[in-house]
């Protein structure tokens, strides 16, 4: 036994105490880390099929217009990994964008105004989501889905089903333009630095005591309840988040593409299968939130790819749908193998000399810790 | 316990892929029948959904004809023109009185019906106040065969209407509840879309899909080199008339040897832009080609934003693309699928109701606009919101123009 412990004990500091680029490979091994490596080899393939993509002026527009499903797909981070589901983004996008049109249209004094509502409104959703799911203890899948029809029928109601005019340009600024005549490459398109300040936000966000609490909730809300966070104010505030994310995704999208009822639709969906993509485990506890934002790219990537190779317009929705599934069963495949896999005695023996009589759930346990960022 | 939920999260995650497929296909069904686009099916043998090759020859070339036929009655008010052809005798019907109508919509869920849907509440203002008709009862199907299917049985059942006018959603779904409709002895009245029947007092409709594709790919075909490249944008797959307005064009585009894409967009701005973008980037875009216009200014501003030189293009005569046409002075043809339709079937029943003899298929007429009309058309529609539909055909009518201009749906 104690041999086993001595060993176990090298195994852990060894695992601890590796070089930077020896973390780094491991961490390439989870899937959090492999959705990296699928989008460079999907950005590779593009660039191979069609080099003018991979210049810095085409390639910079390409990362503006993935910014709106990025920021959503981070969006959806919070409430997935905090053990929830939010499908009402999607109609929290179009509602967004139709108030953009039909409230500022082509009045430039109203561009703040209208901003500021929608940020306000994007933010009493998420918290009638929040509170409704953790307060009432109405699974999130029905209140979000309630909501998600909710906002469709106003937005049906108001429009009518279909396109109206497109807001003042300068408004539409915000998610076409950029900063003109950047040295290499060209320009630096808004949509690319709220994207950078998002994730940077996101990241810090993660890594502070919110972050924290929100992973354990995910992972286990009646210990972390037993621990003393306050799960319904956790998890409220990552649907708060969620919708601002979506109402971000919404301006930008008004200002890429322009007021139509179709925009926006599917795009919980998308963003859930990018978070997924992103290595995530649905039903929480366990992701990185950077992941999800690389799902997005992965995603957006694919359909790009799909688009150079002349896939048949008919035949594109299968080829990627059976693509995604692929991907995120070999990602679970990966979870799986590595909690049987090569790390496990170093998590064994660390239990043991934290005196755990029951090594076998209990390693489980913490190898999860192990994996949360 | 682990091993469960392993399962559980693989399952959980090919859910939502599940969903996403069918989010994809399924907004963009609405949007099919939302796409405001008529079929003449019971004018050919190419109405079946489940035919995989829409183009049919016959249709074609008489489509191509009626592109150049002479249209009976007066070219102030095409709504009322024709083609020379078998005509109903309606004097069963004559009555004197007002009369109460039932119309059994598709949907109002794209911008060219509800600009009809418009100018048709307006009509109806006028025919009222000259006693035609009472009233008119309107069930909205929301793009929906068996919201349509149950909405004109419930019409039948109430059996208040002195008559009917059916919008169909599709042509199949609803052949057999217009049949049911016409038994009821009443005039029957449809529009836009076809049934496969032929037991309605009369079919109004527009020239066709064809005419709309032999227009525009001849159009880009004359504009364009072969060899170069054009992008079609198409709403979606499967409905007749979009089918048709494809089928023509991809046959042109083959033979003048115009290098053509299509892909799917389901009217969706940002799905289009990106689909330019993606071609731009691939190699040089000369000419863009769609199905129907909503979504032809996003098309063009995927140009501007890419810096690249706007194509030569074919949208529709929405406003946002006269309105853009005109300030980038590019290349292009507005194609029309005559949204002065709207007028048609009420006008139609005034003169049932009179007991005139009326077309049995009231073919009427589809000119695109080109661009030395271009300026006139604008001037005609000053103030229009960007969703209305210049050739509207509603100048006459009460209410012009703070009604169109307002566009709040009736």
């Amino acid at each position: 036994m104690s041999t086993a412990l001595n060993s176990g004990h090298s195994a852990i500091l060894k695992q601890n105490r590796a070089s930077r680029s020896e973390r780094l490979l491991r961490a390439l091994r989870t899937p959090g880390g492999a959705i990296f490596i699928l989008l460079i080899v999907l950005l590779a393939a593009i660039i191979a099929l069609n080099p003018s993509f991979g210049e810095p002026g085409s390639f910079i527009r390409f990362i503006g217009r993935t910014a709106p499903i990025a920021i959503a797909a981070i969006g959806q981070y919070f409430v997935i990994v905090g053990g929830e589901f939010d499908l009402s983004m999607g109609s929290v996008v179009t509602m967004q964008v139709i108030i953009a049109g039909n409230l500022i249209r082509q009045d430039d004094a109203k561009v703040i105004p209208v901003l500021v509502l929608m940020l306000v409104l994007g933010a009493a959703i998420g918290l009638v989501n929040g509170l409704i799911t953790t307060l009432l203890q109405v699974p999130s899948f029905i209140v979000t889905l309630g909501m998600m029809l909710a906002l469709l029928g106003l937005v049906l109601y108001w429009t009518g089903g279909a396109a109206q005019g497109n807001p003042a340009d300068s408004f539409r600024q915000i998610g076409r333009g950029g900063i003109q005549n950047v040295p290499v490459l060209d320009i630096i398109p808004y949509p690319v630095l709220i994207l950078t300040a998002v994730a940077i936000t996101a990241f810090v966000l993660m890594r502070r005591p919110f972050g924290r609490m929100l992973i354990a909730v995910g992972d286990n809300p009646a210990a972390a309840a037993l621990a003393g966070s306050r799960v319904w104010w956790v998890r409220t505030r990552a649907f708060i988040m969620s919708s601002l994310s979506a109402t971000l995704a919404g301006i930008l999208l008004v200002g890429y593409a322009g007021v139509h009822p179709s925009v926006g639709r599917g795009y919980e969906f998308t963003a859930i299968t990018a978070v997924v993509l992103g290595g995530v485990a649905l039903g929480g506890g366990r992701g990185w939130v950077l992941s999800a934002a690389a799902g997005a790219f992965a995603l957006e990537s694919l359909f790009t790819l799909l688009n150079f190779m002349g896939v048949q317009a008919t035949w594109r929705d299968t080829v990627q749908g059976a693509i995604i599934i692929v991907a995120v069963a070999a990602a679970s495949r990966s979870w799986q193998r590595k909690r049987k896999g090569a790390t496990a005695s170093a998590h064994d023996e660390q239990h043991q000399l934290a005196a755990t009589p029951t090594p076998a759930e209990g390693a489980e346990q913490s190898e999860q810790g192990g994996e949360r960022v | 316990m682990r091993n469960n939920s392993v399962r559980a999260i693989a399952l959980a995650a090919a859910l939502p892929l599940v969903a996403l497929t069918a989010c994809t296909t399924e907004p963009s069904v609405t949007q099919t029948t939302g796409a405001g686009t008529g079929s003449p099916g019971t004018n050919g043998a190419a109405s079946s959904p489940a035919s995989k090759d829409w183009f049919d020859q016959a249709l074609y070339d008489t489509q191509f004809k009626q592109r150049s036929a002479t249209f009976e009655g007066n070219p102030e008010q095409p709504y009322l023109q024709y083609i020379a052809g078998p005509m109903t005798d309606t004097s069963k019907y004559a009555a004197k009185g007002p009369k109460k109508v039932c119309f059994a919509n598709a949907s109002i869920s794209n911008p060219w019906r509800q600009t009809g849907w418009i100018t048709m509440n307006q009509q109806l203002k006028a025919l009222q106040s000259s006693g035609v008709i009472s009233g008119m009862e309107t069930r909205d199907a929301k793009d929906n065969d068996n919201t349509q299917i149950a909405d004109i049985d419930y019409f039948i059942a109430e059996g208040k209407c002195d008559a009917f006018v059916i919008s169909p959603n599709s042509t199949a779904a609803l052949t057999q509840a217009v049949e049911r409709a016409c038994q009821t002895g009443k005039p029957v009245v449809v529009f836009d879309r076809g049934v496969d029947t032929k037991c309605a007092t009369t079919f109004i409709h527009p020239i066709g899909g064809f005419a709309w594709g032999i227009d525009t790919a001849t159009f880009l075909s004359d504009k364009l080199q072969s060899g170069d490249k054009v992008v079609a944008l198409r709403i979606l797959p499967g409905v007749d008339v979009l089918e048709h307005r494809w089928a023509a064009a991809k046959k042109i585009f083959a033979e003048k040897g115009i290098q053509a894409k299509d892909y799917f967009t389901g009217a969706d701005p940002a799905e289009i832009k990106k689909i330019i973008s993606d071609e731009l980037a691939a190699g040089d875009v000369k000419g863009v080609w769609m199905d129907a216009g909503d979504g032809a200014v996003a098309a063009l501003e995927a140009f501007e934003d890419a810096g690249k030189p706007l194509p030569v293009m074919t949208g529709e005569d929405e406003m946002s693309f006269l309105t853009k046409w005109k300030q980038t002075g590019i290349t292009a043809m507005a194609p029309v699928y005559s949204n002065f339709q709207w007028r048609t079937p009420l006008l139609a029943l005034e003169k049932i109701f009179k007991g005139e003899q009326i077309p049995t298929e009231w073919v009427l007429p589809q000119k695109p606009i080109l661009a030395d009309e271009l300026d006139s058309w604008l001037q005609r529609n000053q103030g229009m919101p960007s969703g209305h539909y210049a050739k509207f055909g509603g100048e006459d009518l009460p209410g012009y123009p703070q009604v169109w201009q307002q566009r709040q749906m009736p």
